[in-house]
């Protein structure tokens, strides 16, 4: 069923030059972004909310604001850039008239959004980082991490991409599942202040297993469950690519 | 030599058969044309010959290899021309060209040095280095063609390659398609225009509803259905004309809103006939290929 090629490298390298063009703008939103999250909310929430689990609120806010920063940085990439080369600039079908397959077009897409989730990551570690919020070696896992929720959320989203008629279609993904998300997994706040059956709810979210290896690693703890937290989001990561490559298959070799 | 065979290939979808049992045959060299209205299964054809559509039945070999099965070794040898472009809009002339090689695992060094010759042959060498949105609709064509290129096919598919294009960039595509024809290359050709299919294919097919109806080289098809003189007949009493005198002097006569189609001959009985009614205006000419076409595949509008 899988008959990915290496000519998959040769479709990532091709968005990778893309984004090469556009990486000083790019580099700039990734970077300014999260410092606003991080400033504003650390220092304007941190005033009232003195310490979370022991530390400065600005401190538990930057594990949340990682994970959340990469989940959006991989679902952005997934959904609005891949619906653009697949269907609005055609550039998918270009390929696909060369030697190369489906599979490994949308491997390529699934990788590509990923390592855009791995750049926005260690933008955020370096501005978590120049605010003295990271100084623990366990930092380091935080690009490996990062890459591992942009897998997680891009085979998610390219199901979406699959699915969708145009971009209009997006917003149910970003207001049905990714702010709900990123309100209910714990990226402001400690889930245990939450009522027992939200907390269950959030435990079953991508999210929530991002944040819970995230935040320790950051505020230079061992996570509780790691193993379990990464079989979550590899499970969604890889069940979802493999849902989103039937879709296609569907939608553009019948 | 046999570059690309298709035998009995089917397609249906939801139940409605798109394609019915298409066989066709392309000897290296030859420029081959595929031709039918909209919706005659033309594009499905197209996609299953290139393994990009699984077909219900039948048995595709594209250049010794069998579709869909071993598609993607086939299509390594394998130019496309779409029939909308789909140059990457993000890069130059030159970036276009050296990432598509890339598809083909050209390395950079190997489209380099094949770059010159290919902007050249697209008479884009002082473009090189302009973005997409830069080039004219005829330019962008050429690139495309150019594109198909980078990899050396020996088969070339071009899909409906000049339609949007104003004459002068037709005639520039027709010249490079002679030219690639020259070098021994071979061209699978879809087109709506008559004249394109008449200048530049060595045989071609026409298809409707999936079936072909009509094969061979297209002077050949046209002597075999269509009579040699045409006479075309306007005017607001052609109707009065048509059925006392046009039906008469014709060997096949259609009459669709205010044109009368006389098919003779000998046209000079009725050109003789057509000087005593000066409000009727009228075409001589010789029986083409879109007569043919026409004749096949009927006049009515398609969706």
């Amino acid at each position: 069923m899988m008959k990915v090629s290496l000519s998959w490298v040769a479709v990532w390298r091709r968005n990778y030059l893309v984004w090469r063009k556009l990486a000083a703008e790019s580099v700039l939103g990734n970077i300014i972004e999260p410092l606003l999250y991080l400033v504003g909310f650390g220092f304007g929430l941190g005033a009232m909310v003195p310490e979370v689990d022991g530390v400065k609120y600005i401190a538990f806010l930057a594990g949340g604001t990682i994970c959340y920063s990469t989940m959006l940085a991989a679902s952005f990439e997934a959904l609005y850039s891949g619906f653009a080369r697949m269907h609005v600039q055609r550039t998918w079908e270009g390929i696909l008239n060369a030697p190369v397959s489906l599979e490994d077009v949308v491997f390529a897409e699934w990788v590509w959004a990923a390592s855009k989730s791995f750049l926005s990551g260690a933008a955020v570690l370096i501005v978590a980082a120049a605010l003295g919020l990271a100084q623990s070696w366990t930092m380091a896992f935080i690009l490996p991490l990062a890459f591992l929720i942009g897998l997680t959320f891009a085979g998610l989203g390219l199901i979406m991409t699959a699915l969708a008629k145009s971009y209009d279609f997006f917003m149910y993904w970003f207001t049905l599942a990714l702010t709900p998300m990123m309100l209910l997994c714990g990226v402001f706040y400690p889930l245990s202040n939450m009522p027992g059956w939200l907390q269950a709810v959030a435990a079953a979210l991508p999210l929530t297993h991002a944040i819970e290896l995230g935040r320790p690693l950051l505020l230079g703890r061992w996570p509780e469950h790691p193993m379990l937290n990464v079989a979550v989001l590899l499970a969604y990561g890889v069940g979802g690519f493999l849902v989103a490559l039937t879709l296609f298959r569907r939608r553009l070799m019948s | 030599m046999t570059v690309l065979s298709a035998r009995g290939v089917r397609k249906s979808y939801a139940g409605r058969e798109v394609v019915s049992g298409i066989d066709l045959e392309l000897a290296k060299g030859e420029c081959y044309g595929l031709l039918g209205p909209n919706g005659a299964g033309k594009t499905t054809t197209l996609r299953m010959l290139l393994g990009l559509t699984t077909p219900d039945a039948g048995e595709i070999t594209l250049l010794g290899h069998p579709v869909p099965k071993a598609a993607r070794e086939g299509r390594i040898r394998v130019g496309v021309v779409p029939q909308m472009d789909n140059l990457d809009p993000d890069f130059t002339v030159r970036e276009n060209l050296l990432v598509y090689g890339r598809y083909f695992g050209l390395t950079r060094a190997q489209v380099e040095e094949r770059l010159p010759r290919l902007l050249e042959f697209a008479t884009l060498e002082a473009r090189a280095d302009s973005r997409i949105q830069e080039l004219s609709g005829g330019m962008k064509r050429r690139l495309v063609l150019a594109r198909a290129l980078v990899n050396d096919p020996d088969l070339i598919f071009l899909d409906e390659p000049t339609t949007g294009l104003d004459p002068q960039a037709r005639h520039q595509m027709w010249e490079r398609l002679r030219l690639l024809l020259r070098q021994g290359k071979t061209i699978l050709l879809t087109t709506h225009f008559m004249d394109e299919a008449e200048r530049l294919c060595d045989r071609l097919k026409i298809i409707d509803h999936g079936r072909t109806l009509a094969e061979g080289p297209p002077h050949d098809l046209i002597a075999e259905h269509i009579e040699p003189e045409v006479v075309e007949v306007y005017g607001e009493e052609v109707e009065s004309w048509f059925s006392e005198h046009g039906q008469r002097l014709s060997v096949r006569a259609e009459l669709h809103g205010e044109t009368a189609f006389c098919y003779l001959k000998d046209p000079a009985p009725a050109i003789a006939n057509l000087r005593g009614f000066p409000k009727l205006r009228f075409m001589h000419r010789r029986g083409n290929l879109e007569d043919l076409f026409l004749k096949l595949t009927g006049r009515e509008m398609r969706e």
